[in-house]
């Protein structure tokens, strides 16, 4: 099996007496995608914002190869290697796509808060912004501000900034979400092509997508794990029937089969 | 089109400045003296939208920074002398920096209506420290009755004494701290600044370290406000605690938003556009703080982006009707807030 790149041990999260995430452990290999999946209010979201650092950890811990990343901030997690997108799009709508793009690129070049010398004209930035912008499809729209593109589009934006950071590992918070058919079918081939070299952790509930694309997948309900392996082994386990598909829907199918 | 409105601004401005360098030579004294009063108001408000109009955080207590230098030139003058340039200024610089750095450090913490707050919490404190002590003659102020020298080896190398010695160094210290505003605005510093203005979370994401970017940015902003109030110190010759109080920091504000938040010469407008008001408006009129007023909303009102977005209207109304309606960058720095 390959290297693991990010693994997180008996992460917890309580917010006052609920508990958001409790006890849960994964871990995401290079060349991998692995999907999570469960109910809303699962604690998916919950657990991709401890992995990144944008909320802090009750218990537990983070793992980034040998590094100890749980007590850093979510900036520092970056720059070690982190890479995420969000439910709700995050990117600079009033930017055009090339800078959204160029100051991801800026953030994890050489130097890059330089207080003097005008931004634009770093070659080796715009140069991987633009490698990053075309490897997202996005190369007609180089110049369109952001806000005037359409929800695909800045999902897709948002993907070629994280791919502009040059992570290891991307974790990608429902990126499918509110996508009609033709712009998921993109996004899941770009999807297809981020794992190589990397490790990607996907949370989505289009679960057409999530069987397309899963190596490995990790069920959640009430903030734990419920089950964890292959589609297949995940597909046909009777505690994830029961709570995610129902216990009629499961044992209607059982009937058919 | 663009490139003949580029070319028409070019002008305006070269125009501008000629016309800055010109005037000691044609007009009265008065008018040197004011337009210096003004130059060093540009630069306050210069320093303020560094933070306000690029970083999106609205400090009110930019007039601590402004009232601290002048302290220090108050405090290190000789009864019968002048202090010299050569200390007083890098120290009057450096303590506002030094202040910026402790109330940034503490009030970035927050954000928004808060960071508003806890700025003008700090800045009163200020003011209150030089109110109700003896430090700098108290509520009655500190006189400079020399102005300080700037000399090698006891060549006088600028007589501040002479109005027109005075306006010359204020115009070129303005120009300067423009350039490096201008220049920090474009550099990949000044990029990281706005990108946590228009989305914080996703400037840390990116791996921006938003909070020493914000520091950097109130500190270096406090250091040009602390260089406008060690030069107004000068010309005035007096400091007193409201050189310190929100009442400056508040007008100042005023100034950004009325030229302009988010551009570089925006602010310099505001504050010639402000101060110019008020002397009209004095000259005739009693009431003329409320006639100032309901200007100040009308204008408000009709350019939200600023005296530049009017100026832009104006000349290039028919032609700019294609499309979305691109709002001003500047309106949305304060709608974060």
């Amino acid at each position: 099996m390959s290297e693991i790149l990010l693994k997180a041990t008996a992460l917890g999260k309580q917010y006052g007496g609920l508990r958001a995430v409790s006890g849960v452990s994964i871990d995401v290999h290079r060349d991998e995608v692995h999907a999570v999946i469960g109910p809303n209010g699962a604690g998916k979201s919950t657990l991709i914002n401890l992995l990144s650092g944008d909320v802090c950890v009750t218990c537990g811990a983070v793992m980034m190869g040998e590094n100890d990343i749980t007590a850093l901030a979510p900036n520092r997690r970056a720059m070690a290697g982190v890479g995420r997108s969000y439910q709700k799009t995050t990117i600079f709508q009033n930017a055009t796509v090339f800078e959204n793009v160029r100051l991801a690129a800026q953030a994890h070049g050489g130097r890059p808060l330089r207080l003097f010398g005008a931004a634009s004209r770093d070659g080796n930035v715009n140069a991987r912004a633009e490698a990053a912008i075309e490897a997202a499809g996005l190369t007609h729209c180089f110049d369109t501000v952001a806000r005037f593109m359409s929800h695909g589009e800045q999902r897709q934006l948002e993907i070629a900034m994280v791919l502009a950071t040059e992570p290891r590992v991307i974790l990608l918070d429902e990126p499918l979400a509110g996508m009609g058919h033709a712009e998921a079918q993109r996004m899941i081939a770009l999807i297809r092509g981020l794992k190589d070299g990397r490790a990607v952790l996907l949370v989505e509930h289009d679960m057409d997508a999530v069987f397309a694309l899963a190596d490995r997948l990790t069920v959640m309900a009430d903030g734990q794990t419920i089950a964890s392996g292959s589609p297949e082994y995940v597909r046909s386990h009777p505690a994830v029937r029961a709570a995610y598909l129902g216990h009629d829907h499961a044992a209607a199918e059982g009937e058919a089969a | 089109m663009a490139h003949v409105s580029k070319l028409w601004r070019r002008g305006a401005f070269a125009l501008v400045i000629a016309m800055a360098i010109a005037l000691p030579i044609f007009a009265p004294t008065y008018y040197v003296q004011f337009a210096a009063k003004a130059m060093l108001m540009g630069m306050l408000a210069l320093s303020l939208n560094l933070v306000v109009g690029y970083g999106g955080l609205v400090s009110l207590c930019h007039a601590a920074f402004f009232g601290l230098a002048g302290y220090v030139l108050g405090l290190m003058t000789p009864e019968s002398a002048g202090a010299s340039m050569w200390l007083s200024l890098p120290a009057a610089v450096l303590v506002a920096g030094a202040a910026a750095a402790v109330i940034g450090a503490l009030s970035l913490r927050t954000r928004g209506i808060y960071f508003i707050m806890v700025t003008l919490a700090f800045g009163e404190m200020l003011f209150y420290l030089f109110h109700d002590t003896k430090i700098g003659g108290g509520s009655d102020g500190l006189y400079i009755y020399v102005k300080p020298q700037l000399a090698i080896g006891g060549a006088t190398l600028l007589d501040l004494e002479n109005n027109h010695a005075f306006y010359y160094l204020a115009l070129a210290l303005l120009a300067g701290a423009t350039l490096l505003v201008r220049e920090l605005v474009r550099s990949p510093f000044g990029r990281a600044l706005c990108a946590a203005r228009d989305n914080e979370r996703r400037a840390l994401s990116l791996g921006f370290p938003v909070f020493r970017v914000r520091l950097t940015a109130f500190v270096i902003s406090g250091m040009i406000a602390g260089l406008a109030g060690y030069l107004s110190a000068a010309q005035f010759g007096f400091v007193a605690p409201q050189m310190l109080g929100w009442h400056l920091s508040a007008t100042v504000l005023v100034m950004v938003v009325l030229g302009g938040v988010g551009t570089v010469l925006g602010p310099i407008v505001g504050a010639f556009a402000l101060i110019g008001l008020e002397e009209a408006l004095k000259a005739s009129f009693e009431h003329w703080k409320l006639i100032k007023g309901l200007i100040i909303v009308a204008l408000v009102f009709l350019a939200p982006g600023g005296i530049q977005q009017l100026a832009a209207l104006s000349r290039a109304a028919p032609v700019e009707r294609k499309g979305p309606p691109a709002a001003p960058q500047s309106t949305e720095a304060l709608s974060n807030v």
